[in-house]
């Protein structure tokens, strides 16, 4: 479904990612763990060209999207992403929020948008919410309106990065039900977390990054008991 | 009111006699509506305007920025008042036909307003969280249709309380298409002036109908901004 191969990013002359080369299977849930800083981030935003490799390639259903004839608008309506700071619309409704892709990006007729972000919304648990603005919602219920917003493309895989690190704690339960819940329709996802018990209950495969490079791949009860690396020891000692 | 203030004047050794234009004050008041729709009218082309050009300040594209770039700098490197005057008695040249003063008077205000708001448009879009493009990216959404519904919108509204100052200057400011004809307020004072040889009267008559005018909207505005500040 995903495949990198030797994807390289750099900002300027910091080299942020080094050779990574990995693949996500169709229905694979992978967690992307590592320390601050490690490119978490930037190895995911390049899953979709929000940053684009300096080097290597990202294949998408055996596409290589770094080409540059590749409509990345199209590709990236199959890839939904979920933000730590949620990223919602301020000046439009959840409803509104949630329809404006499929309305304006897709062309699905209103009612039938108005229809899907409902159900959409009902699945998160904020259907009543549908017509308040955001700066109304808790950080926890934005977080679902954002991963329903996603959802309404009807994408074939979801990225998140760090959906539960700027929610209060007793917040992050309920994003973290909507995304098992996710889990289990069977959702390709790619989840950069700090959420080691989250990762391990749901995760088919660890992915352990430092500076930059993919220093572990492996599957969660093998990463958490008997991490190869010395640097995933110390790491897992810290947070565990 | 006015025949109090004329008493009063007139003991300060002023012999002002505000009767004698009571029966021009109808054609006088006129020009509050001309006054009105020009800077409107005005206004709109220029923010209009002003956005395109803001778009283009922050494009990736250089001539486009070149250009507004370079626009920006001449309008607001150049009095008004020449702007007026090269538009007005000098395109015609060019044109072969003459531009009647409220047209050209709209024209030069708002390619002027258009420079100055450009500026402020573009601050504007600048201070939309980065967060929103990465968004509506995720979600395909195209350049143009992002601008529009996703930028746009949030930009004017942190910025709308300049747009209302910008507004209001451009409405003082609007008195200077009287010198091209354009039957405005200020034209108006003029003419019942030339026609009845008072000097005083017209100008301070329409000098209060400025005020009031200005000032009212000022207040407007700053309720505006209060009430948008609480919002946050
Ligand atoms: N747009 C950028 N410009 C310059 N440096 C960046 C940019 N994005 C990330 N970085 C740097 O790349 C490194 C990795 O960042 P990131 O991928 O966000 O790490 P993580 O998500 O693992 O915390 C950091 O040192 C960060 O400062
Ligand atoms: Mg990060």
């Amino acid at each position: 479904m995903i495949r990198t191969e030797f994807l390289c990013k750099s900002f300027g002359k910091l080299d942020v990612l080094k050779d990574i080369s990995t693949n996500i299977e169709k229905g694979e849930v992978v967690a992307i763990i590592g320390p601050s800083g490690s490119g978490k981030s930037t190895f995911l935003r390049c899953l979709n060209l929000l940053e684009v490799p300096t080097r290597g390639r990202v294949y998408i259903d055996n596409v290589d999207i770094t080409q540059p004839q590749i409509d990345i608008k199209k590709v990236r309506q199959n890839m939904g992403m979920v933000f730590q700071h949620f990223n919602l619309f301020p000046h439009k409704t959840v409803l509104q929020n949630v329809t404006y892709g499929p309305c304006k990006v897709k062309q699905i007729s209103k009612p039938e948008a108005e229809k899907l972000g409902l159900d959409l919304l009902t699945k998160v648990g904020l259907a009543e919410k549908a017509n308040v603005y955001p700066s109304r919602l808790s950080g926890g219920q934005k977080q679902r309106v954002a991963i329903a917003r996603a959802l309404a493309m009807q994408p074939e895989v979801m990225l998140f990065d760090e959906p539960t690190s700027a929610l209060d704690p007793e917040m992050v339960k309920e994003v973290l039900d909507v995304m098992k819940g996710l889990v289990e329709s069977g959702m390709t996802m790619a989840i950069v977390t700090h959420e080691m018990g989250f990762a391990r209950e749901v995760a088919d495969r660890i992915l352990f990054l430092e500076t930059g490079r993919l220093v572990e791949d492996a599957p969660p009860d093998v990463f958490f008991t008997q991490p190869k690396s010395e640097r995933a020891c110390q790491f897992l000692e810290k947070v565990l | 009111m006015l025949r109090f203030t004329s008493a009063l004047l007139a003991q300060t050794g002023l012999a002002l006699d505000f009767s004698k234009i009571v029966p021009s004050i109808p054609f006088i008041l006129q020009g509050i509506g001309v006054t009105l729709a020009f800077t409107l009218v005005s206004a709109l082309i220029g923010f209009s305007w002003g956005t395109i050009l803001s778009i283009f300040k922050i494009s990736n594209i250089k001539p486009l920025k070149w250009f507004a770039d370079f626009y920006t700098s001449i309008f607001r490197g150049t009095p008004l008042i020449l702007q007026l005057a090269i538009i007005y008695y000098a395109t015609p040249q060019l044109l072969g036909y003459p531009i009647p003063g409220f047209q050209a008077g709209v024209i030069a205000f708002a390619l002027n307003s258009a420079a100055y708001s450009s500026e402020t448009i573009r601050g504007g879009i600048l201070a939309v969280d980065k967060g929103q493009r990465e968004a509506a990216m995720t979600l395909g959404v195209s350049y143009p249709l992002f601008m529009w519904d996703i930028i746009l919108p949030q930009a004017f509204k942190n910025i709308l309380p300049a747009l209302v100052n910008e507004s209001i200057a451009l409405l003082k400011d609007s008195a200077l298409v009287s010198t091209i004809g354009a039957q405005d307020l200020m034209r108006r004072a003029d003419i019942v002036r030339a026609e009845k040889f008072i000097y005083f009267e017209p100008y301070i008559f329409v000098g209060l109908i400025y005020y009031v005018m200005i000032t009212g909207f000022t207040l407007v505005a700053r309720r505006l901004e209060l009430r948008m500040r609480k919002s946050d």
